[in-house]
């Protein structure tokens, strides 16, 4: 199981975390993703593919400070 | 007042140890606006001994329902408007201002601090400083802030922590582009959590 937000997202598996994030509607230049307890680089999006057992956090940034 | 003195005041409010803790930490706030000029003035004030602050915009009248200016500091850069302030709260604190843009180019600027505090306002430079920092400088500790446009409650307003070095501050949803403006008190709040979250983390309390 793949949990994203603390959600279980069953049908996320095999998809890169650029490809959950834009099927998702996220804007990849807003957000940052923790993976497994790092930050995942950016350069890495395309090619991390998710897998049972990956907790992630995607926090989509909003404007204003 | 001399030097020593000024840490011996803050030694009897905090107690030696932690005292030389702040003392010995160095803290970027990256952005003097809303939140950068509460930050460092809250990190100023205990003690903290290294400030990087940096901003490359001047104050505006549009600023001071929200940030930590006044009109004498109008048309003044940030950078230097803040060193004038902390100069009269903190004046022995060292600090390190850069009147810069921060971008994926020039981030070197942080390298050395073992904490970033975010305080920019717009998403994509707040995401840009959470991924450089992240990427370049994996031991630093990033206190980022997103979510406190609005006149809407404070309470929704927290400190978290994602995984193990990254900090986010604020409701995470109030977008200023939906809500149309800023208040201090929720600006000051988010800001607030952030200092509160770099002291702790000097401290030692990695905890939220």
């Amino acid at each position: 199981m793949i949990k994203i937000n603390g959600e279980s997202i069953p049908d996320a598996e095999k998809k890169t975390v650029m490809q959950y994030l834009t099927d998702t509607g996220y804007d990849p230049k807003r957000v940052a993703v923790e993976m497994n307890g790092d930050i995942l680089p950016k350069s890495q999006y395309e090619s991390t593919a998710l897998q049972d057992g990956d907790s992630i956090e995607i926090v989509s940034f909003v404007g204003g400070g | 007042m001399t030097e020593q003195e000024w840490h011996a005041a803050l030694a009897q409010r905090h107690g030696r140890a932690l005292q030389e803790r702040f003392a010995a930490a160095s803290v970027a706030v990256c952005g003097l606006g809303g939140l950068g000029s509460h930050v460092a003035i809250a990190l100023a004030r205990a003690g903290v001994g290294t400030l990087h602050l940096i901003d490359f915009d001047r104050v505006e009248l549009s600023n001071l329902h929200r940030q930590q200016y006044g009109i004498s500091q109008l048309g003044m850069y940030k950078t230097e408007a803040m060193q004038q302030t902390l100069a009269e709260i903190a004046p022995y604190c060292n600090l390190i201002m850069h009147r810069v843009r921060l971008t994926e180019g020039n981030l070197h600027l942080i390298a050395g601090c073992g904490i970033v505090c975010e305080c920019f306002d717009d998403a994509e430079c707040k995401a840009m400083l959470v991924n450089g920092a992240a990427e370049h400088y994996p031991e630093m500790y990033i206190i980022a802030a997103s979510g406190m446009s609005g006149l809407y409650t404070g309470n929704t307003i927290t400190a978290r922590k994602l995984g193990k070095r990254l900090y986010l501050c604020g409701d995470g949803t109030s977008d200023i582009k939906d809500s149309g403006t800023l208040f201090a008190p929720r600006v000051m709040l988010c800001a607030a959590h952030q200092a509160n979250t770099a002291l702790r983390i000097i401290a030692g309390k990695l905890e939220v």
